[in-house]
């Protein structure tokens, strides 16, 4: 039997350029053959090759961390480091990123982009003030707005003094003239607290995606603009109006996780992974990133290739403690009498018995007694 | 046969030594730490008790009788004066004593014990969990006794209430705690019940795992296990002694914490809090935890691998004229190594003779191994004997013959084809001879490179080997469907000189035929008096094979019905990775013909250059005048152009990009300029018609180098970036001090404009070397992290395998995928993962 989708394109090509009924069975016979002869071997150590063509790539990708992409601020993380950041399943990548592309709507022209862009970028009280100071005697602080900036972000005032009364809950503020009083409730209170406090209000969120510390709009090949941001936060950038939700990118593949699930952050593991890969100039099938995606998420959370993640979590002892960490895992056996099953490869290593893998896979189902009885057992 | 591999072990279960099992599965009770008696026989009850097993060859163990090869050694066991604890266990130790009464040992928890949850399944992290929420339980719901604060005073000394623990108190807590309580804290209670990490017995390990080494001196040296045993047994006698005199508590006190201090580093010597016990020579005793931890313990140096007989070791160096499965072999490694040749009638006369020549003459033996399993060296003395006495069933150990079958290895074996099985060719000299065309997988060269060489010794290990592991079966690689053999260097040079314009008479041709190895007559008579070049290679081509590439010069290559009508051979369609002409003829024909063709045309590249030569010269790298003079112009331009923005950067004329400051946006624009500029330089190197000479012809062929390295040697090497920018680092605004500070001129920060022929100036030698330097720096560096993420990586896929029914699963039969790559399909059974419809679909019509 051939699989669909090549019958499929024998069929296509046979349509396009009428090949004879007598011909197109000769080849599919042939496809068959070739996809008969192509099929992977059971028993293969299909893991050890993918762990080897990663081994052997890795070697040969360069250490430069930063990828200059423009702008300064626009540094991400590339080559070996980068895919070991993927690997180990970090929390937080060293440089997370964003790609936002938006809707044709909401992206007429360079200027309805610039504010569709800013209205992205978190914008904290600290950056929209024209000056904030502090009143010793009082102890209390004065912030003045800066019109100008307000303008350019489309906030109101109003909007600006809700934002910092929810910010400060245990002060007192007040809107006097050109500018907005915070005044502590705690009557004893020492300048460094109200030091503190005017460093608290400085970073109270304003608005916009928060983490979002840069954007740059870029207009893509097909015309589409898109928001590159510093920072990543899936989980407000897809209630956007203005967004194409449907194609936003992220970097941070916990963050995929959490929001999409673990399909999404298979993708998004394979998706990064190539996207090393191929930045570095190099070539490698993808189905042994698919497998190694496959492997860190096939219990439904994102696991690295780490002591604590995959390789800390096997059945057997011996294969961990061969790994990190031995007298922690041997200790922790003994406590639970935990049974090793030897049935990976390498406590069978380190036991000299054959591995169950390739030409060490199959078995003899025969009885010994019955063999060496010379009689078949019932 | 009397040596089937059966599955001898099915499980290990791991539990810990309570004092009962200790004594039962003890031989001896030690009860001195003195080692020898005066005559130096091991004294009785000592720690080198001869009841524990054999170290020395020739005595016999007292215990089960056996030699040193049948006794794996007993264990012995020491009684301690007072217990101890366990420093591995004493987390758990503390864990147990804050979630237990310290009165009536039961649970800190005010539910029934029946109604914490009976679960079987509970995970190990759940009940550890549960230990930590009750440690804070003030009073005992059972018996209403009041509770106190525990706290572990690192590595071993345990406070209750700021109030220290002695072990025996412990222990009778531990005691009191029942069977089911055990559980419930995270234990199994029939292999590690709480008191046993207290320690009173202490096991003493067979002599076997520490042996003694006699120097050349004579004088004995004991193993560091040896040492500290020692040390324990001394302090424990001394604490027995002063016990029974009735000492002063505080002398008891001293010693019970010395001997606490003593097993404490028996089982790890590097715990922080104290210091390590040391040699007389001040070096740190190596004890149980750093003989198991770490590169060189005993999981990664002895158990994960392992060290091998019938293996050679030695140089390698190339030879094109071996075919690319065989490894040449020196006639000194054949005579050592050796294959077992079981006799049999028919084969009987043939080892006979082996047998004859002994271990001096080649093809000899070196052993005879009786039916028996004694294994009998040939000597002049047992020649005439094993002669004599040879007959079916014997096994006869002879030399390495042409044919045999190696394995084959480079390190660092960072993929499969670092270790191939190749046919054994045994050759003079004193390296191992590869052909040059397999240097690719093993990433050899012949700088000094060593390799290694294994004999299989088994029937199945020789099948497997030819079967899984011979060079052909490599050639595709698994990583991209790439070839990762193919003609390189030289190899590449030389056809493409042959294939480009070369004519030759008949007898030049069948000359170079024969020096690789093509002895048809029914070809050589198809060639006429004078042979291109192109038919000459046409020779070697299979007669029915068709092919249509392309070239490196983007021009057609045409092969119809086995004859090469149109275009240059060259490293696009035979060289390694790319060689697509490779891979169709592997396609269509097989490895084994694939294998036999690369090498054939191999042969036949370097066989070319050999009678028509190949030199390469300083004045290949010449450029014409005006070639050179254009070249000057556009550096010239190019840096007029940079002098121009950097005015413009001063006087504020620029305007910054978007997104950009005004200095990043200068530094931008420059960095395009110069990096235009080198471009250009190498266009104008390639367009300028040079005479085509060897240097050149080696870049056209794709064999080494390229028009860059061409015009980096001629003309301008070029912008020295660093990081991805330009040099900009040194002192305060400037690279070095002969610059004037926030200097931005092309050579202040990197640019060389010189071509290495003309040499470089000294402030460009400098920014070349910052460069090199750095790049030194960076392969330094990756080599470690990235063997790192390897051996994670191989760590957590190694036992993932395709199972019968197509599915990929882990060891515990975990389903990862339903089907290999959504698709079931090999890399290196197909191209690239994929089925080539189109191509089949041609074949079928060309028909």
């Amino acid at each position: 039997m051939l699989p669909k989708h090549l019958q499929e394109k024998i069929d296509g090509y046979a349509k396009k350029y009428k090949i004879s009924d007598k011909n197109v069975i000769e080849i599919t016979k042939r496809v068959e053959e070739a996809n008969e002869y192509g099929i992977i071997a059971p028993g293969e150590a299909i893991g050890i090759v993918t762990a080897e063509c990663f081994g052997e790539r890795a070697t040969q990708m360069t250490l430069n961390t930063f990828h200059f992409s423009g702008v300064a601020e626009m540094n991400i993380t590339v080559g070996l480091p980068r895919l070991i950041e993927i690997f180990d399943a970090r929390k937080n990548p060293s440089t997370p990123q964003m790609e936002i592309p938006l809707r044709p709507k909401f992206s007429k022209n360079i200027d309805m982009v610039r504010i569709v862009a800013m209205k992205i970028k978190e914008t904290l009280l600290g950056e929209i003030i024209q000056e904030i100071t502090i009143n010793i005697a009082k102890s209390n602080i004065m912030v003045i707005l800066d019109k100008k900036k307000l303008k350019d972000l489309d906030l109101k005032p109003k909007f600006v003094f809700d934002k910092i009364v929810a910010g400060l809950k245990t002060c007192d503020v007040k809107e006097v003239d050109g500018g907005i009083l915070i005044k502590p409730k705690d009557k004893e209170i020492n300048l460094s607290e109200v030091y503190k406090l005017k460093e608290k209000a400085k970073s109270i969120h304003i608005g916009g995606l928060k983490g979002i510390t840069y954007v740059l709009p870029v207009k893509n090949d097909e015309g589409i603009y898109i928001v590159h941001c510093v920072g990543s936060n899936l989980k407000d950038a897809l209630e956007l109006e203005e967004a194409d939700t449907e194609n936003i990118r992220t970097n941070n593949i916990f963050e995929t996780s959490t929001v999409l699930g673990i399909e999404a952050a298979r993708a998004a593991i394979l998706q990064e992974s190539l996207h090393v890969i191929r930045g570095q100039g190099i070539d490698l099938n993808i189905r042994h990133i698919m497998l190694l995606a496959d492997v860190m998420t096939r219990t439904g959370i994102v696991k690295g290739v780490t002591r604590t993640g995959i390789s800390g979590e096997k059945e057997s002892v011996i294969a961990r403690a061969s790994f990190e960490t031995p007298i922690k895992h041997i200790i922790n056996a003994t406590l639970i009498g935990e049974r090793d099953p030897l049935n990976s490869v390498i406590e069978n290593v380190v036991i000299n018995q054959p591995v169950p893998l390739g030409t060490g896979l199959p078995k003899l189902v025969a009885k010994k007694e019955a063999m060496e009885s010379g009689k078949p057992k019932k | 046969m009397e040596h089937n591999v059966f599955k001898k072990i099915s499980g290990i279960v791991f539990g810990m030594l309570g004092p009962d099992l200790i004594k039962k599965m003890s031989s001896v009770k030690v009860v001195t730490p003195e080692l020898y008696d005066r005559e130096g026989y091991p004294v009785d009850g000592g720690l080198m008790d001869v009841r524990l097993g054999v170290i020395d060859p020739g005595l016999r163990c007292k215990t089960c009788g056996g030699n040193l090869r049948d006794c794996m050694g007993h264990f012995g066991y020491l009684e301690l004066a007072r217990p101890v604890v366990h420093l591995k266990y004493a987390d758990i130790i503390v864990n147990f004593l804050r979630c237990t009464c310290r009165e009536c040992g039961k649970i800190l928890s005010a539910k029934k014990v029946t109604e914490i949850t009976e679960d079987e399944e509970e995970t190990v992290t759940e009940k550890k969990a549960r230990m930590t929420s009750l440690r804070n339980v003030k009073k005992c719901p059972h018996c209403n006794a009041k509770q106190f604060a525990i706290k572990l005073e690192r590595p071993t000394t345990i406070l209750e209430d700021d109030k220290r623990l002695s072990p025996i108190d412990i222990r009778l807590r531990l005691e009191k705690v029942n069977d089911e309580d055990v559980q419930k804290l995270g234990l199994n209670p029939q292999y590690a019940r709480p008191e046993w990490m207290i320690l009173t017995m202490l096991p003493v390990p067979p002599v076997t795992i520490r042996p003694s080494i006699t120097l050349e001196t004579g004088e004995r040296s004991e193993d560091d296990l040896t040492h500290k045993l020692g040390d324990i047994v001394r302090i424990n006698q001394r604490l027995f002694e002063n016990i029974n005199a009735g000492a002063p508590e505080i002398i008891i006190e001293d010693l019970w914490d010395l001997l606490q201090y003593h097993i404490t580093t028996y089982f790890d010597n590097n715990v922080t809090q104290i210091p390590p016990a040391r040699h007389r020579s001040g070096q740190a005793l190596k004890t149980i935890t750093e003989r198991i931890k770490s590169k060189e313990g005993r999981f990664r140096q002895n158990l994960a691998g392992k060290r091998v007989n019938y293996a050679a070791r030695t140089v390698i160096s190339p030879d094109s004229k071996i075919e690319l499965d065989e490894v040449g072999v020196p006639l000194k490694v054949a005579m050592d190594l050796t294959v077992p040749e079981r006799v049999t009638e028919w084969n009987l006369k043939r080892l006979k003779k082996f047998v004859e020549n002994g271990p001096t003459k080649y093809v000899g033996s070196n052993y005879v191994v009786r039916p028996d399993g004694k294994k009998k060296k040939i000597t002049d003395e047992t020649q005439e004997q094993l002669l004599e006495e040879l007959q079916p069933g014997y096994v006869v150990e002879r030399h390495l013959m042409d044919g045999d079958i190696a394995i084959f290895n480079r390190q660092p074996s960072l993929h499969r084809m670092s270790i191939m099985a190749h046919k054994i060719r045994v050759l003079p000299g004193n390296s191992f001879r590869l052909n040059p065309a397999t240097c690719n997988p093993y990433n050899a060269d012949f700088d000094g490179d060593e390799m290694n060489l294994h004999i299989p010794q088994t029937e199945e290990a020789r099948a497997e080997a030819e079967i899984l592991m011979e060079v052909q079966t490599q050639v595709i690689t698994p990583k991209d469907g790439s070839n990762i053999i193919g003609c390189n260097d030289d190899a590449v040079t030389g056809n493409y000189i042959l294939t480009k314009d070369l004519d030759l008479n008949k007898e030049e041709a069948i000359y170079l035929l024969h020096s690789v190895g093509v002895f048809d007559p029914v070809k050589f008579d198809r060639l006429k008096s004078k042979v291109t070049g192109k038919e000459l290679f046409s020779v070697l081509l299979p007669d029915d094979f068709d092919f249509i590439g392309k070239s490196k010069n983007k021009e057609k290559v045409v092969i119809k019905h086995g004859v090469l009508v149109e275009g240059i051979i060259d490293k696009i369609t035979i060289g390694g990775d790319k060689g697509e002409m490779v891979r169709s003829i592997i396609s269509k024909y097989g490895t084994e013909f694939g294998l036999q063709f690369l090498g054939r045309i191999f042969r036949l590249g370097i066989a070319v250059l050999l009678k028509y030569g190949l030199t390469t010269s300083i004045s290949d790298i010449d450029l014409p005048s005006d070639v050179s003079q254009k070249i000057r112009e556009t550096i010239y331009n190019s840096e007029r152009r940079v002098d121009q923005l950097i005015e413009q950067y001063h006087d504020k004329s620029m305007e910054p990009l978007p997104g950009l400051t005004l200095e990043a946006t200068v530094e931008r624009k420059i960095m395009e300029t110069l990096d235009k500029c080198r471009t250009k330089v190498g266009e104008i190197v390639s367009e300028s018609n040079l005479n085509v000479n060897p240097t050149i012809m080696m870049a056209l062929s794709g064999a080494k180098g390229s028009y860059l390295n061409l015009a980096m040697m001629s003309a301008c090497v070029g912008q020295q970036a660093l990081r991805g920018k330009r040099i900009d680092l040194g002192y305060r605004g400037r690279t070095l001090s002969l610059f004037k500070k926030g200097e931005l001129t092309p050579k202040s920060r990197g640019f060389i404009r010189n071509g290495y022929k003309e040499g470089l100036s000294p402030e460009e030698y400098f920014m070349h070397a910052m460069t090199g330097r750095d790049s030194l720096m960076d392969t330094a560096l990756r080599t470690p992290k990235s063997g790192y993420l390897y051996r994670r990586l191989s760590s957590a896929l190694q036992d993932i395998k395709i199972e019968y029914d197509q599915t990929v699963r882990d060891a515990d039969h975990n389903i990862i995928q339903f089907i290999y790559g959504d698709d079931g399909l090999d890399v290196s059974r197909t191209e690239n993962g994929k089925i080539n419809v189109p191509k089949i679909i041609r074949e079928v019509l060309s028909d």
